[in-house]
């Protein structure tokens, strides 16, 4: 029943539409529904594995995505401004390699940190300037810079690998903060916290919405489009130096080949979180809760010994069936109604 | 304008490969020997055949991102089928490849199709699907050239007319889409749908049916790679051509073929991907070490995108410019 039917015909009765509340429509929202999903993964896997419900095994599955969800975080603004950062794995490639170097030189764990927050920013630099001054299209950009970052790692590296990480430098992504929770767990809330303020509740953030919906009209309204994508691929940068930081001290050495691949699982979060890769809209609350799907889903199939590369078709299905899942049903319920 | 700007933009790239080859000749005099540069031409011929599958996609403003898996998937599958069948002729081995390659990029092309979702989201995720895949049917263990049979692996190398048979499939490849693009319905209304999909409309094209036959060209050339590929390294295994898709989106960006689409040439994309072969041939001779090869071709692609882009902008104009100029 949409306001022309109703202006068409002015005899219709306004009857008070209860299932339009602000109630129902928390409750009927992307974000609710996939916090359905949540918790009946939850369960499926605690039936399905006798080893699930043990909180150490909790812990220790939050690593498959507090690392990946930071970046997330960054490229969720990034998505919703209508750009996409497909380099942020090759980053933490750079990004670690140069940690790994600085190590060689006997650099201390603040220096090292410094260093993995400082290349993830200069690249996430290098992106902006290729999109935000020279006005080209983001995800050619990225695809180039994909291979120059992790090149470049490869022209240091070869075949070879840093190790000799200081001990102190394992608190990133291996220490506790109290019990069973970890640093990193920290950050992902911290992290979680602060683009969730910076999206929802700031003047950036309505700018970065404006822009994702008509960068025409944001333009006219006197946001500063190409300022706002440079700060966003800045942030994407540095959040990815953050999960260089945490990954690289979680395992404890650096190869070229490092995070592999996960540039798609970032994008697969965002995407599951209900932000709309055309751009527009999406929130953050909605990408916490898309990593912890995609955080349980991969440690239940762990669980029941599904190889990594199985477990990647999960993760596929998974991209093309939230976006199908929603159209396929309005295009039914449109032929229904006629 | 655009179309007068196409030839010269080939002939820098022509000319970029000359120079290239001639700083390699400096070096290496032996590397530019005819029969070394049939090699070379040989070695790229698989990247030529997906470059120019990619172009259709990219000219309809899609993305193909799972060229390389499906290749993959596709060339395990022939292998297990060789292995289970080795009498089964090469004829009916290859229509298979094709047939299986087409459709994994018609499931692509429906996905784009029928339910919009944007190319790039489909086919990043039909590439992990597709590469799962494999190591589901194959058990993530290796097919080896023992396993095969002698005309399976026989078939590419064979030499006709001088040049093995990978090349020809190559130089076929590249003639029937010099005529596809130029002289077909499909060819012109993959432009139409690329340059203006409004307008294409109105001119009585549709435009997702047109994306769909794309998806299925660059699948079906996938495929046929996919045999190809595998019976001459004479090995199949869950990665191989891993990241190979890049390099084909590489070798198509550098060839000048628009990433917004409805810009770029049969001629570009080749061009595109010889540049690329060159590179990769040339580094062991002139001492390089084969590790660059990955920074180079991003580097390549960035340069490539800056150049273009330079050569089509001016296309939407600011009105109120002048107001905001500092006066």
């Amino acid at each position: 029943m949409s306001d022309s039917t109703l202006q068409a015909r002015p005899e219709t009765r306004h009857v008070p539409d209860r299932l339009n509340s602000r109630a129902f429509r928390t409750l009927r929202s992307w974000e609710s529904l996939l916090l359905a999903v949540a918790i009946a993964i939850f369960i499926v896997n605690s039936f399905a594995s006798p080893y699930f419900l043990n909180v150490w095994n909790l812990s220790d599955a939050t690593f498959n995505f507090t690392e990946k969800a930071m970046i997330a975080f960054a490229m969720a603004l990034l998505i919703i401004s209508g750009e996409i950062d497909l380099s942020v794995a090759s980053i933490i490639a750079l990004a670690s390699t140069a940690m790994g170097l600085a190590v060689q030189y006997g650099a201390g764990t603040p220096e090292l940190v410094v260093i993995g927050l400082a290349v993830g920013l200069l690249c996430g630099a290098f992106n902006a300037v290729f999109v935000t001054i020279m006005g080209l299209p983001s995800i050619v950009v990225t695809i180039g810079t994909m291979s120059l970052f992790r090149g470049i790692s490869y022209i240091i590296l070869g075949d070879d690998a840093f190790r000799g990480y200081p001990a102190s430098f394992a608190w990133f992504g291996q220490g506790y903060i109290y019990w069973v929770f970890t640093v990193e767990m920290l950050f992902f809330v911290i992290i979680a916290v602060a683009f969730g303020v910076l999206l929802h509740k700031t003047n950036f953030g309505r700018a970065v919405y404006a822009i994702g919906n008509n960068p025409t009209g944001a333009m006219f309204s006197g946001i500063r489009v190409q300022k706002v994508k440079f700060i966003l691929f800045l942030l994407t940068g540095l959040m990815s130096g953050a999960a260089a930081v945490f990954l690289t001290s979680r395992l404890g050495s650096t190869r070229p080949s490092i995070a592999t691949g996960m540039e798609l699982e970032v994008v697969t979060m965002v995407v599951l979180g209900g932000v709309n890769i055309l751009g527009g809209s999406g929130s953050i609350p909605g990408v916490v809760i898309a990593a912890f799907v995609m955080g349980l889903v991969t440690f239940g199939l762990g669980l029941l010994n599904v190889p990594g590369i199985v477990m990647s078709i999960f993760i596929g299905l998974l991209l093309i069936g939230v976006i199908a899942l929603p159209r396929l049903w309005t295009m039914a319920a449109n032929r229904r109604r006629g | 304008m655009v179309s007068r700007l196409i030839p010269v933009r080939e002939a820098i790239l022509a000319g970029a490969i000359l120079v290239l080859l001639a700083l390699v000749a400096s070096r290496f005099a032996g590397f530019v020997a005819p029969a070394n540069l049939a090699n070379v031409f040989n070695d790229t011929a698989p990247l030529i055949i997906l470059a120019l599958g990619q172009m259709v996609v990219i000219l309809t403003r899609c993305i193909d991102l799972s060229v390389a898996a499906n290749l993959a998937l596709t060339g395990m599958t022939v292998a297990m089928i060789n292995v289970a069948m080795p009498g089964l002729p090469i004829p009916v081995i290859i229509a298979a490849a094709i047939a299986l390659g087409a459709v994994m990029g018609a499931i692509n092309g429906l996905l784009v199709w029928k339910l919009s979702i944007p190319p790039i989201v489909v086919t990043l995720g039909t590439m992990t699907i597709f590469r799962g895949t494999i190591f589901l049917i194959s058990d993530g263990k290796w097919v080896n050239a023992h396993e095969m049979s002698a005309a399976f692996t026989g078939f590419p190398r064979a030499a006709f007319l001088g040049l093995p048979v990978l090349s020809w499939a190559a130089i076929a490849t590249i003639l029937v889409f010099g005529v596809m693009m130029a002289r077909t319905p499909l060819g012109r209304s993959i432009f139409a749908v690329g340059g203006n999909p409004h307008a294409a409309v109105y001119a009585g094209i549709d435009v997702g049916r047109t994306q769909f036959l794309a998806f299925v060209i660059s699948g079906a050339l996938a495929g046929l790679t996919g045999y190809l590929w595998v019976a001459r390294y004479a090995v199949a295994y869950v990665d191989i051509a891993g990241g190979f898709e890049l390099e084909v989106v590489a070798a198509c960006v550098i060839g000048g073929i628009s990433i917004a689409g409805g810009i770029g040439s049969v001629g570009g994309a080749v061009l595109g991907a010889i540049f690329l072969g060159v590179v990769k041939n040339a580094l062991p001779v002139v001492d390089i070490s084969p590790f660059w090869q990955l920074a180079i071709s991003g580097s390549a692609i960035l340069i490539a995108v800056a150049f273009n882009a330079r050569a089509g902008k001016a296309r939407g104009r600011i009105i109120l410019k002048s107001t905001v100029a500092p006066t």
